[in-house]
């Protein structure tokens, strides 16, 4: 284990030391922690407590994560799973980050919306909506956002298949 | 006349008139009307469309509808390989097409974990700064033009031509560049290119500062801008804007500085934030400010690294470009300073194919846009305009 933590390198330390925070707080509701030296990152395994976690991250005086980089959409076809991934950092006090993955079921799955925690991501999650399918519960405005509203079929997906037409245009080429 | 307050809805002004008679006026508000600007106003810098809830000339609601530009980049890049997503990545903003392909590059290059050229690295720094010059230029003079000013617009444009064509002259293409590649850049420098870009700075440098003379401190832009939607730090954090934005807002965020990448660490520059004597921290001109002095910080760095740029006689740009790119399985956040914010690209390899299994863009311009609803509530209709304008939206990157 010591060996492990010698070969990370100083960013997956920092993100490692904000991780054991979380985990001391929430146990078993996180998963371990995968010190990927591209991206270190955690996975929340309670799906309901996803929101306290957010708020805990954000609002906790040592982790202070309050800038949320980006949120993408994922599709996990072997797992019969739909995700996002949350890449987060602090401006400011530390210069740690961390991802945050947060999974579903594919069929009718969903998770808890973050906007309230982060602005940002209410645009964001309008779009990983709009091309995974996974609805978030308790965002404000959940409609989408880049493809028009009467499309059918979430464009994302592995396994998606376009529709044949759109208002009378045919739309494969 | 001095206001003194008004109520949330507008229905109530108080207003102190130059005899210091205090005048209270009631149920001012009117019918709403709701008023669709857009996709092809002019002040929306493209097909963006926002439906304002107006009552009288007051704001009382505006949401952007976005997507009419959506060419489903992130569906595209699952199809294709690695290397041939990077005109991609010039088509979504199209007005800094190097920005946007040195983040990629970095990140697959992250991903890839190898090392790239000392003059590669200078050659990326000096194309990519360039780029962002001539972006600000766009960006100062469509901005002077919706608020009405016409001359600093051409002004902006003849400077940025000059840039357009040392782009031209290094990559073959004015605006979709297709120059930064995974690995390495396309060509080499032509031999007289430091020295021709040398000139322009020398050019330029007075220019900026014409400009600055001609529309920032101008008072009429100063009247229009001051003051007009104030986004304090913390909000402007929560809303993860970036880039001039943030910078506006008085925070010291800049990537190439926080998160540093490619040859930034070794080169010297400063981050200019407002420090609230000319503007009100957060407002429309502290967020035209930053990007008129990011200017001379961006001929600063270019000076520098024509300084520092190892000369290699017979030196292949595409020595250490990888015959097939496979990167191992896994995933990247990688992301750089835009001269919109920070442009990030989420990637995952499962470690078989030459295409990622996912990549996703985290377009600058689409997340600093999310808050256009907070920023234009209880604003005048005209402000609208000068609001929009500081956001410096590039539609092709936000829609992708």
């Amino acid at each position: 284990m010591e060996e492990a933590a010698n070969q990370m390198s100083p960013a997956v330390l920092e993100s490692k030391a904000a991780y054991d925070i979380i985990r001391e707080r929430f146990g078993d509701a996180v998963s371990e922690f995968d010190a990927n030296p591209t991206m270190p990152f955690f996975e929340v395994l309670d799906v309901d407590r996803w929101v306290d976690i957010a708020l805990y991250m954000r609002d906790n005086s040592l982790l202070q994560f309050n800038y949320m980089a980006c949120l993408s959409g994922m599709d996990y076809p072997e797992e019969e799973k739909l995700g996002i991934v949350c890449n987060l950092e602090c401006i400011g006090k530390y210069a740690h980050k961390i991802a945050v993955k947060v999974k579903c079921k594919r069929d009718g799955g969903s998770i808890p919306s973050v906007s309230c925690v982060w602005h940002t991501a209410n645009w964001h999650e309008r779009e990983a909506y709009d091309m995974y399918g996974m609805v978030f519960e308790g965002h404000p405005d959940l409609r989408r956002i880049l493809c028009p509203e009467d499309w059918t079929g979430y464009p994302l997906r592995k396994d998606y298949q376009v529709q044949e037409t759109y208002h009378g245009i045919k739309v494969p080429y | 006349m001095q206001e003194l307050g008004k109520a949330e809805s507008n229905s109530i002004r108080i207003t102190r008139q130059d005899d210091q008679r205090v005048t209270i006026e009631k149920d001012l508000d009117t019918e709403h009307m709701v008023l669709s600007m857009g996709p092809q106003h002019p002040s929306t810098h493209g097909v963006l469309r926002l439906e304002c809830i107006t009552d009288g000339e007051v704001i009382v609601e505006a949401e952007p509808y976005l997507g009419y530009l959506h060419r489903c980049f992130e569906k595209h890049c699952e199809k294709i390989d690695y290397p041939a997503i990077v005109p991609y990545t010039d088509r979504m903003d199209y007005l800094a097409g190097m920005n946007s392909e040195l983040a990629y590059c970095i990140t697959v290059e992250k991903l890839l974990d190898i090392e790239i050229p000392r003059r590669v690295e200078f050659i990326r720094v000096i194309t990519s700064e360039l780029n962002r010059i001539a972006s600000h230029l766009v960006a100062i003079g469509t901005y002077a033009i919706d608020l009405g000013a016409f001359t600093p617009f051409l002004f902006c444009f003849r400077d940025r031509e000059h840039i357009m064509n040392l782009l031209e002259w290094i990559s073959g293409a004015r605006m979709l560049y297709n120059y930064i590649w995974i690995g390495g850049v396309a060509y080499d420098a032509p031999a007289d290119f430091k020295k021709r870009v040398a000139e322009f700075v020398t050019y330029f440098r007075p220019k900026a500062v014409e400009l600055y003379k001609l529309l920032t401190e101008n008072e009429i832009f100063v009247k229009r801008t001051k003051g007009i939607g104030i986004m304090p730090a913390d909000v402007a954090i929560n809303f993860a804007w970036s880039g001039p934005m943030l910078r506006g807002s008085g925070v010291k965020w800049d990537l190439r500085r926080n998160d540093p990448y490619s040859v930034y660490p070794e080169l010297d520059f400063d981050v200019p934030v407002p420090d609230g004597k000319f503007s009100d921290v957060g407002d429309c001109l502290s967020r035209h400010l930053v990007r008129a002095l990011e200017m001379e910080e961006s001929l600063k760095i270019i000076e520098q690294c024509l300084d520092k740029m190892p000369e290699q006689q017979g030196f292949d740009p595409r020595a250490v470009i990888p015959k097939k790119i496979r990167p191992k399985a896994g995933e990247v956040y990688g992301r750089a300073e835009n001269p919109r914010g920070e442009l990030g690209y989420y990637i995952v390899s499962d470690g078989k194919s030459t295409k990622p299994v996912r990549c996703k863009a985290r377009s600058s311009c689409f997340v600093n846009l999310a808050a256009m609803k907070d920023l234009s509530k209880g604003q005048l209709l005209p402000d609208l305009v000068a609001i929009i304008g500081s956001i410096d939206i590039v539609l092709g990157e936000v829609d992708r």
